[in-house]
């Protein structure tokens, strides 16, 4: 909302010394924030001057557009008196028009310097302006034509354009509809520096009679209040006053017609959204009612529209005339020719405003004022202000009914314990500033014993509950003397064990040489397909999002891979080609059941309602993957680099799995994206975990990454539960004995079973065993491989002897000769 | 020195007389002296105070002796003895001293080439900034509370006091679930997860809930769909504004330095009332001169985010007593507060992966 200076000094008596930063300071710190400050004569310096057209020449050019070769008349102001010659690129201007003429010698905001130069085969000297290029809000559509009484050519024209009357741009809150008018924040200028206001919608006010221009409400609910006056003999031909232009443009409205113009003028003065109907065009009595299934309008965006049977609507007996408080219909529109107007001020329900705005996405300056809600009892002051402008300014006659159906509704009381500001606040307030402060902002105020009763004033709708008092009371006394207390949190417990072990599996992952990532949840089913996972894969049953911000990615992740190869892709494309990364984030899946109920709010949801909700929120398990590809071992002149492989990606599951002490177990399995050769599978008992290994050469192909990129995916959730605390190891300081073994077996025997059927026949005397090498070649047949396997031995009470190790030894091998026929070599 | 011994076997002693013992001492001490290197040093060892050297052959001389005369001769060539043992220490340290020297030396290396082999990892910094903060409520006492990403509209909305229609509603720009009527949506806000708290635990509750969070903005330099929030929540009884004010003053001062503080001003947001907005004073010119402030541009202030006490409305919907229990909340945007605090000027870094953006900010943060 915007609000010139001297608009809001017309109603709230500031002192004339008072500065800009002060006034927008002390209405920011009463909560309407100072967006922008616009002060756009400041960016303007030369020459800046009204002018005349005299003649318009339109000229095609070769590159399709037309330009006008224009003469204009700019008094002295060029020192020599001569009509200047200017190129305009605009058409919604004639010969005899009132303009706006930057002269050469003028810089525009932005730092745009006028000269004369060569355009278009003419010399043009000075440009004719449009409020945009002055700094005047965003229209570019056209020039400035003003009326004709603003001034003669030659005069300085920042005077007449407001320019040297700095905007203040508001930011209102929701809660304050009241201040998107200049009543409003004029009222709360006031307020802020204790000066008396003049309220611009106290009139005297004709009584309501039967002799208006017929109105029937069906719908008392959402229109509770329906006023209308009609003006007969407006003229034409009558123009908007300058003031009226000035300030329109200054609030950011665009002139359009005398009675479209004071429609919009007093909005923005009262706050009260009005529409004009051309009499002529109405048909009978207007009517007020839901629309019917089936209807449709015309809005005056030249949009035909299928109404909703929530739709309140104005009618006539020609049917719906206008969606109430959002838009008007074209048929009635007031147009350049309209002479009777019937002017509409009425008040309509929030919420059904709301709901028709949304449905038919039409938001408009009234309906971004009822949905939030206006003074009921503003709708008769409001229309005979319209009346009294046109006939002021249009030579209009005012008819003497004047149509009221409904009365206000009565305004909220509320009760409060007259401390509770001061409770609330943490605020030393006492009684009088309470009361005082409720009444500065219009309620009406009773003490009873430690009560407090306010009624609020019909322009704050929002005040209903008791906080909503102590904000206002708090706000005028001021957030600033709010005083700074720790409060005393019982004892804590510090973070959940989940917490602290998802930070302990980030530090074994950085700790391991790989980065963190944050990507986007956001998939496609062609993700999937260029992962290779088919349809039938459980993780291609997704949630969807209503609306995507991109339609191609539509869905929720079910795997992190998708996002985290994207950013491998990055990472290679840029020249970063060693390159581990990791992510934990959740995945999404879906229930198959997901309707989550809506709840009633007045009370606490029961606990079979709480578990139906519950039920209806997704899975969202907590995931861990990573990406490694390029060389894992940096080259350097210690030698050559190691890269990246398989193992590294099942190594940083069993890092992560260490670090919390679950025991994995690892077997091969067939899995997309992975290679199907090279994709360990995780367990923890029968339980899958998740997978790792290389990529399959076609995913890699597919997603632009490096060859032989390994990848992780686990469920994190599932680790950390079956994470064990660390316990205490007790260790011999006997001396160990060490035994080598070498066993042969077939190519496709896992070296993990293996090294666990030692492990079973080695018997507690063994203390550690380690996989040294793997060996194919002429020493074992062929179709088989050797595993060398050292094995520690170690008692916890004596030194053993060499028969114990050798028998120990010999029992480990002989429990791997009978599982896999393994020989020793 | 005692007298003379008339027993001598002149033939058995001659090698035991004075001038024969103090010959030998001296030819050992002048070879071990001229010994250059440990291999000479043990020669002259060797030769000298090896078993078969002059020394030890007259030491077994000794026992031959008469009785009498065992001490003065025993005397005589224990300190011989003792004077080369001692010199030849003496010089094998010496020699031994100059060949560390020079074996170091011949090992010196170019300790200015490069030694990394293996990448260093790095956590997000969004991922570290998340636990600072959360370390910080975690040392007040508090506790931190999660919650799902995909959420209940109800919780999102409903229960915060955001009915279907109100305004606010349409200022936060939601993604919606399909089907239509699934009532579900990618939190907005992590507030859903206060609501979580307060219907699951009995007052006083004193958390903090960060985490991720979700709004349909296209991707700009300072918007993305995906962010971060931290939010915290106090139910007690007593509670006012002034221990919301007191609890951001410690937050700011614990992240940002002694002196930062905040200051309210009025705002709107459903689920609190009274409601303000936060600013805190900028850490970079403490509001000094903030004209030149990059940071602040020229404000001398930061906005940080939202906040107010929580709405009896909010309460009722979750379960708790509005007669009994006031309560704050207050919420900030995490990506935020990492940008301003670590000079980040593109929101994409954030979450486009590039490990060189992760990598500066290592471990902690």
């Amino acid at each position: 909302m915007k609000a010139p200076v001297s608009w809001i000094r017309e109603y709230a008596a500031l002192p004339d010394d008072l500065g800009i930063d002060e006034l927008t300071h002390r209405l920011t710190m009463l909560g309407l924030k100072l967006e922008a400050l616009e002060a756009p004569g400041d960016a303007i310096t030369g020459p800046l001057v009204l002018g005349r057209v005299i003649s318009r020449q339109p000229e095609p050019q070769k590159n399709g557009k037309t330009i006008n070769w224009c003469s204009v008349d700019v008094g002295d102001a060029n020192g020599t008196g001569d009509p200047q010659g200017i190129v305009c690129g605009a058409h919604n201007f004639d010969v005899g028009d009132l303009v706006v003429v930057a002269l050469p010698g003028a810089v525009l905001p932005g730092g745009f310097a006028i000269g004369a130069r060569k355009t278009y085969g003419h010399l043009s000297a000075g440009m004719i302006c449009s409020a945009a290029e002055l700094g005047l809000g965003q229209d570019h559509s056209g020039i400035i034509v003003l009326p004709d009484e603003a001034g003669v050519p030659g005069v300085d024209a920042r005077a007449v354009l407001g320019l040297d009357d700095p905007v203040i741009e508001f930011e209102i809150n929701p809660d304050r509809a009241y201040a998107l008018s200049l009543r409003g924040i004029a009222r709360e200028a006031a307020l802020g520096f204790s000066v008396p206001f003049h309220d611009p919608a106290e009139r005297e006010l004709p009584s309501p009679d039967d002799s208006g221009y017929p109105v029937q409400v069906e719908d008392p609910v959402g229109c509770p209040v329906f006023v209308a006056r009609t003006v007969t003999g407006l003229d034409p031909a009558a123009q908007t006053p300058e003031w009226m232009v000035r300030r329109l443009t200054q609030v950011g409205m665009r002139p359009i017609s005398l009675a479209v113009d004071v429609t919009n003028y007093v909005m923005m003065e009262l706050g009260q959204p009005i529409h004009g109907y051309d009499r002529d065009r109405l048909s009978g009595a207007i009517g007020v009612r839901r629309a019917r299934e089936g209807e449709q309008l015309t809005t005056l965006d030249g949009v035909r529209r299928d109404l909703d049977p929530g739709d309140l609507l104005i009618t006539d007996d020609s049917g719906p005339i206008g969606l109430a408080g959002v838009m008007g219909g074209e048929d009635t529109e007031i147009s350049p020719s309209t002479t009777a107007v019937v002017i509409e001020a009425a008040c309509f329900e929030a919420t059904s405003i709301f709901r028709t705005q949304r449905r038919h996405r039409l938001p408009s300056e009234a309906s971004k004022r009822f949905e939030r809600g206006v003074d009921p009892a503003l709708a008769g002051a409001a229309a005979d202000r319209v009346a009294a402008l046109l006939a002021e300014l249009g030579g209009a006659t005012i008819e003497p009914g004047c149509t009221q159906v409904g009365t206000p509704p009565p305004a909220a009381s509320i009760t409060i314990d007259a401390d509770l500001p001061a409770r609330i606040s943490g605020i030393d307030i006492d009684l009088d500033t309470t009361v005082g402060h409720l009444e500065a902002i219009g309620c009406r105020v009773s003490l009873e014993g430690d009560r407090l009763t306010a009624v609020a004033p019909t322009w704050r709708p929002d005040l209903t509950d008791p906080f909503d008092l102590v904000e206002e009371v708090v706000r005028i006394v001021g957030y600033d003397r709010v005083p700074a207390v720790l409060p005393t949190a019982p004892a804590g417990r510090g973070l959940t064990r989940t917490q602290r072990l998802r930070r302990r599996v980030g530090h074994v992952l950085a700790g391991n040489g790989l980065t963190e990532v944050i990507s986007y949840p956001f998939c496609s089913e062609s993700d999937f397909e260029s992962l290779g996972i088919e349809p039938a894969d459980v993780r291609r049953q997704t949630l969807r999002l209503e609306n995507p911000l991109s339609a191609e990615e539509p869905l929720l992740a079910t795997t992190l891979l998708p996002g985290l190869l994207r950013a491998l892709a990055r990472n290679t494309g840029r020249a970063n080609a060693d390159v581990g990364l990791f992510e934990v984030s959740p995945v999404f899946i879906p229930t198959g059941s997901e309707a989550a109920p809506l709840l009633p709010t007045d009370r606490r949801p029961t606990e079979q309602e709480w578990q139906q909700l519950q039920k209806a929120v997704p899975h969202q398990p907590l995931h861990l993957a990573a990406a490694i590809s390029g060389d894992r071992e940096a080259a350097g002149w210690w030698g050559a680099g190691r890269p990246a492989t398989w193992a590294d990606a099942v190594e940083v599951v069993r890092s992560v799995a260490t670090s919390l002490g679950v025991e994995l177990t690892v077997t091969r399995a067939t899995l997309a994206p992975w290679h199907p050769g090279r994709c360990a599978e995780f367990r923890i008992g029968e339980l899958v975990v998740g997978h790792a290994g290389e990529l399959h050469p076609r995913v890699v192909r597919s997603w632009g990454i490096p060859a032989r990129t390994a990848v992780v995916e686990v469920d994190l959730d599932l680790l950390m539960r079956h994470a064990v605390d660390p316990v205490g190891p007790r260790f011999s300081a006997y001396p160990v004995a060490k035994e080598d073994v070498a066993l042969e077996v077939a190519e496709d025997v896992p070296a993990a079973q293996v090294e666990q059927a030692l492990r079973d026949g080695a018997g507690e005397l063994l203390e550690s065993i380690r996989l040294f090498d793997v060996y194919r070649g002429d020493q074992v047949a062929a179709g088989h491989k050797s595993l060398a396997f050292a094995l520690r031995f170690r008692a916890a009470d004596r030194t053993l002897t060499e028969s114990e190790s050798a028998a120990a030894r010999d029992a480990a091998v002989r429990i791997a000769g009978e599982r896999f026929g393994a020989a020793q070599r | 020195m005692s007298g003379p011994n008339t027993e001598y076997d002149p033939v058995a002693v001659t090698p035991l007389q004075a001038d024969q013992v103090e010959a030998m001492r001296d030819q050992a001490l002048a070879a071990i002296a001229a010994a250059e290197d440990l291999k000479a040093l043990a020669q002259a060892r060797s030769e000298h105070v090896g078993d078969r050297s002059p020394l030890a052959l007259a030491n077994r001389e000794i026992g031959a002796l008469p009785p009498q005369a065992r001490k003065e001769v025993g005397q005589r060539v224990g300190q011989a003895r003792g004077a080369v043992a001692q010199a030849l220490a003496a010089r094998t340290e010496v020699l031994e001293a100059e060949h560390e020297e020079r074996t170091l030396l011949a090992e010196t290396v170019d300790v200015t080439l490069p030694t990394r082999r293996h990448p260093a990892g790095s956590r997000h910094p969004i991922t570290t900034l998340s636990d600072r903060i959360a370390d910080i409520f975690v040392a007040m006492g508090w506790e931190i509370a999660e919650g799902p990403q995909v959420e209940a509209e109800w919780l999102n909305f409903d229960a915060l006091n955001l009915g279907p229609d109100h305004p606010a509603r349409t200022m936060q720009d939601t993604f919606w679930l399909e089907p239509a009527d699934s009532a579900l949506v990618l939190r907005t806000h992590t507030s859903p997860v206060q609501a979580r708290t307060m219907l699951t635990r009995e007052p006083p509750i004193y958390v903090a809930c960060p985490g991720r969070v979700y709004r349909t903005d296209e991707v700009d330099a300072t918007h993305s769909p995906v962010f971060h929030q931290v939010e915290g929540l106090v139910i007690d009884e007593g509670i006012t504004m002034a221990h919301l004010k007191g609890t951001l003053d410690h937050l700011t001062t614990a992240l940002f330095g002694e002196g930062i503080t905040t200051r309210f001003r009025p705002s709107y947001f459903p689920f609190t009332e009274p409601s303000a907005e936060m600013d805190m004073v900028c850490f970079v010119c403490r509001g000094v001169d903030p004209e030149q402030c990059r940071t602040c541009r020229g404000e001398g202030w930061i906005e940080l985010g939202g906040c107010g006490v929580v709405n009896p409305r909010v309460l009722v919907a979750c379960g708790v007593d509005p007669d009994r229990y006031t309560g704050f909340a207050f919420g900030f945007g995490i990506d935020r507060i990492l940008m301003f605090r670590h000079t980040v000027e593109d929101l994409r870094d954030v979450f486009e992966g590039d490990v060189r953006f992760t990598s500066a900010f290592g471990v902690e943060i």
